[in-house]
């Protein structure tokens, strides 16, 4: 929030004034009113392995942060350029594959890779479109220098709370709002369900029916399907509520089963078609596959796209991005060791202390070492994982991440985020300003996922 | 709307309805104990056979203490009909079907469960029970206003008053099961103390001690008992008000789907015998009898209305 000589950067001028009147105390009072909103909501995530608590909420910070118009939308065209370049990839690797031809990527990383579905080879989804809703991880470490984490094409969460993170603070704050003209994000159901669909299959007549598929009330994110399904006016379903009929998948209502022509699913592609991947899924719909390639049903995102959240397929981003668009990506990646190549295996044993690493199909914070703050004893055990199976890892430098204020008791307090704006996919690329800001709420720590204990605040992107 | 959202409205309303009617028994032999010289622990044996749990009580606990058949009754959650267990039940319900409940009921629900699981984490000492039955009344009540206040008059509504009916019914012809015998006109002593208190404390079971004063003239009388709570439709627990509700609620439900099922006659068969027969009717039948055929028949509504509105299939 701070310059270096301490003075308030531009964006948080008005919002440091209204700051310095407000009496800390009431702020304490303010910050426990919103975690009681949170609770009575029931704006909550479940935690696996912790069978006494499951349901928890994500810890929320009164503070926003904010972003000027002029960053935004730098950081916007990074994000759009990048997005395209992720759909032509994965158009082109179903299809053609060009680009392991120009050997740009090498085949086994593609074919050997257990997110890509060779089911989905000569397959074109409706409207060309594999990657509906994006939610892009960005990280700032200076003033003009930004950061791709991850690219979280398969099912992004979290959007749920950027929207009632909003709603929470115009609650408690309404004045600060007209004291700042803050860019909505309140249209996103809106958005979403229009963006879907537009995208309806070719076998649809009418109006398309759209519905939002969720493993149920025990999955971590279910909140947010529900809340998904309920701001767009749509079902919720589970695998249970779906069958193929005639060649349509339909939902079993109390008067019969009626047909559903785009599914927003929240279910994993290994569990969503039983007769196609996972026999003992039964979360899916057995059958689901050849109403899709028929061209009955529109699934959001496509099966297959998961490949694009691989830490080894990320690190090949900028040629990526160069390779679909033509020009150098304008959105930087963190240097990334694969290793599966021996020169970097070395390389990273030896920097073990100084390195974040990464399992490549993890998410969630699962998994992975963060070298400096790990005990001598953790990075030794790691290392032993990291020779058993290099190909399973990547690693990349700690970053200075920027920090943010946060309320403390004390005050406020500076802490490490990242960012997740959010973005709908179908003819044209349309990014939601903000998004959704986590922050690492330990001092020092750089580790900002929710099932980690972070914490998350409402994104403002300022009007110019 | 989906089956699988009829089906959750309709148990998630039967749950609460349950939770509601445990406490109430609970009470009930709360007053008992308090007021009967001479009451001793054995009298919870009746309590928990009202509740549908005296065998499963008897798995888990040797003796019968007033301390543990209240635990059982209230916070044990290896019981399905606890009220923890029914509330717990009840929101699962809830967070299923959360887009069909408006934002008001969804919340009066959750905030139930935050307080009871709250209130019902330790053992409730004797002295706050009537405290904490009072907060599991008042918080049913708050759902149901939320409910009533908020819902649209839709499918959602009649699914969901269906499963606060069918649970009623199923509950009040259970009360009256378990004390049918002092109901019976030959071993009954008109005027004993025994039987009054008896009486009084069914009465008590279902909310019912001052409004039967009302309607009988104060005098307690058997018949009167097992009229007020089987016939009368003035009575909102007695069975044939239920079924007055189940079958407007059915009805509905036919007009906006135009499509009438199997569970619709049951409904109006059960409903036309409530309103035609009299209490001696009942009483020649013989009253256990009676109730054991409608708690059956009661079940098998049940069913009907699941399988008609493709709850499961």
């Amino acid at each position: 929030m701070l310059t270096a000589d301490n003075s308030p950067r531009p964006p948080y001028q008005t919002y440091q004034e209204w700051y310095a009147s407000q009496d800390p105390a009431h702020l304490i009072q303010k910050s426990r009113d919103a975690e009681n909103i949170f609770r009575k909501t029931g704006i909550t995530f479940a935690v696996y392995g912790h069978a006494d608590s499951s349901e928890k909420l994500i810890p929320f910070d009164i503070i926003p942060r904010i972003i000027a118009a002029r960053e935004w939308r730098r950081l916007a065209q990074g994000i759009e350029q990048r997005v395209l370049a992720l759909n032509a990839f994965l158009d082109d690797i179903y299809h053609k594959q060009e680009i392991i031809r120009a050997g740009r990527i090498p085949r086994e990383l593609i074919e050997k890779n257990v997110a890509f579905l060779p089911e989905m080879i000569g397959f074109k989804p409706p409207g060309g479109v594999y990657t509906h809703i994006v939610g892009t991880d960005i990280v700032r470490t200076g003033e003009d220098q930004f950061y791709v984490l991850e690219d979280n094409a398969r099912t992004p969460s979290g959007v749920s709370y950027m929207l009632e993170n909003r709603e929470t603070m115009m609650q408690m704050f309404p004045e600060l709002f007209s004291q700042n003209k803050v860019q909505r994000v309140e249209d996103y159901p809106y958005l979403l369900r229009q963006s879907l669909a537009s995208l309806a299959p070719p076998g649809c007549k009418g109006r398309p029916r759209v519905a939002v598929l969720t493993p149920g009330i025990y999955n971590s994110a279910y909140y947010e399907h529900s809340f998904l399904a309920d701001t767009m006016g749509v079902e919720l379903v589970e695998g249970s509520d779906l069958r193929v009929i005639d060649g349509k998948v339909k939902m079993r209502t109390t008067r019969g089963y009626e047909a559903i022509d785009v599914l927003y699913r929240r279910v994993d592609d290994d569990y969503l078609d039983p007769l196609t991947f996972r026999p003992d899924s039964a979360l899916g719909i057995p059958g689901i596959m050849d109403v899709y390639r028929s061209g009955n049903i529109t699934i959001a995102n496509a099966p297959g796209t998961g490949i694009c959240d691989d830490k080894a397929i990320y690190s090949y981003m900028p040629e990526i991005v160069e390779f679909y668009t033509g020009r150098k990506a304008l959105l930087e990646n963190v240097p990334t060791w694969r290793c599966s190549e021996a020169a970097s295996l070395k390389y990273v044993l030896e920097h073990l202390e100084e390195l974040v690493v990464k399992e490549v199909h993890g998410s969630g914070g699962y998994g992975m070492l963060v070298g400096p703050t790990a005990s001598k004893k953790e990075r030794a055990d790691f290392a032993e994982k990291l020779k058993a199976r290099p190909s399973n890892y990547i690693a990349q430098p700690t970053l200075s991440l920027s920090t943010v204020p946060i309320l403390v008791n004390k005050g406020i307090a500076p802490r490490h985020v990242d960012l997740r704006p959010y973005v709908l996919v179908s003819d044209k690329v349309k990014i939601i300003p903000g998004g959704l800001t986590r922050v690492a709420l330990k001092q020092g720590s750089l580790v900002v996922n929710s099932s980690q204990g972070g914490g998350t605040k409402d994104t403002w992107v300022l009007e110019d | 709307m989906l089956g699988r959202t009829a089906n959750g409205l309709y148990w998630m309303f039967r749950y609460i309805e349950r939770a509601e009617n445990i406490a109430r028994l609970v009470d009930a032999g709360l007053r008992v104990s308090l007021t009967r010289a001479g009451s001793s622990d054995e009298d919870w044996d009746g309590v928990l056979q009202s509740a549908g749990v005296r065998d499963a009580y008897a798995s888990v606990h040797d003796t019968m203490t007033a301390a543990n058949a209240i635990d059982y009754l209230l916070r044990d959650t290896s019981n399905p009909s606890s009220v923890m267990s029914c509330i717990e039940s009840g929101r699962n319900n809830a967070r299923m079907v959360r887009t069909a409940l408006t934002r008001e009921t969804w919340e009066a629900t959750n905030e139930c469960w935050i307080e009871l699981k709250q209130l019902l984490s330790r053992k409730v000492k004797a002295a706050d029970l009537p405290e904490v039955i009072d907060v599991i009344k008042r918080r049913a009540g708050l759902i149901r206003g939320a409910f009533h206040g908020s819902m649209l008059r839709n499918d959602l509504y009649n699914f969901s008053r269906i499963g606060t009916f069918i649970e009623r019914a199923d509950n009040t012809s259970r009360i009256l099961d378990v004390k049918y015998y002092v109901l019976l006109p030959a071993v009954s002593q008109v005027g004993s103390s025994l039987d009054n208190f008896q009486w009084e404390s069914i009465l008590r079971s279902v909310s019912a001690h001052r409004s039967y004063g009302w309607v009988y003239d104060g005098e307690y009388k058997p018949s009167s008992i097992a009229d007020f709570l089987i016939l009368n439709v003035r009575m909102p627990r007695s069975l044939a008000y239920c079924y007055e509700k189940i079958v407007s609620n059915l009805h509905y439900l036919e007009e906006e789907y135009g499509e009438r099922h199997k569970a619709h006659d049951t409904a109006a068969t059960i409903k036309a015998m409530l309103k035609r027969g009299s209490i001696s009717d009942v009483m020649d039948q013989g009253l256990h009898e009676f109730l054991e055929d409608f708690i059956n028949r009661n079940n098998q509504l049940s069913a009907e209305i699941s399988e008609g509105y493709r709850f499961y299939r």
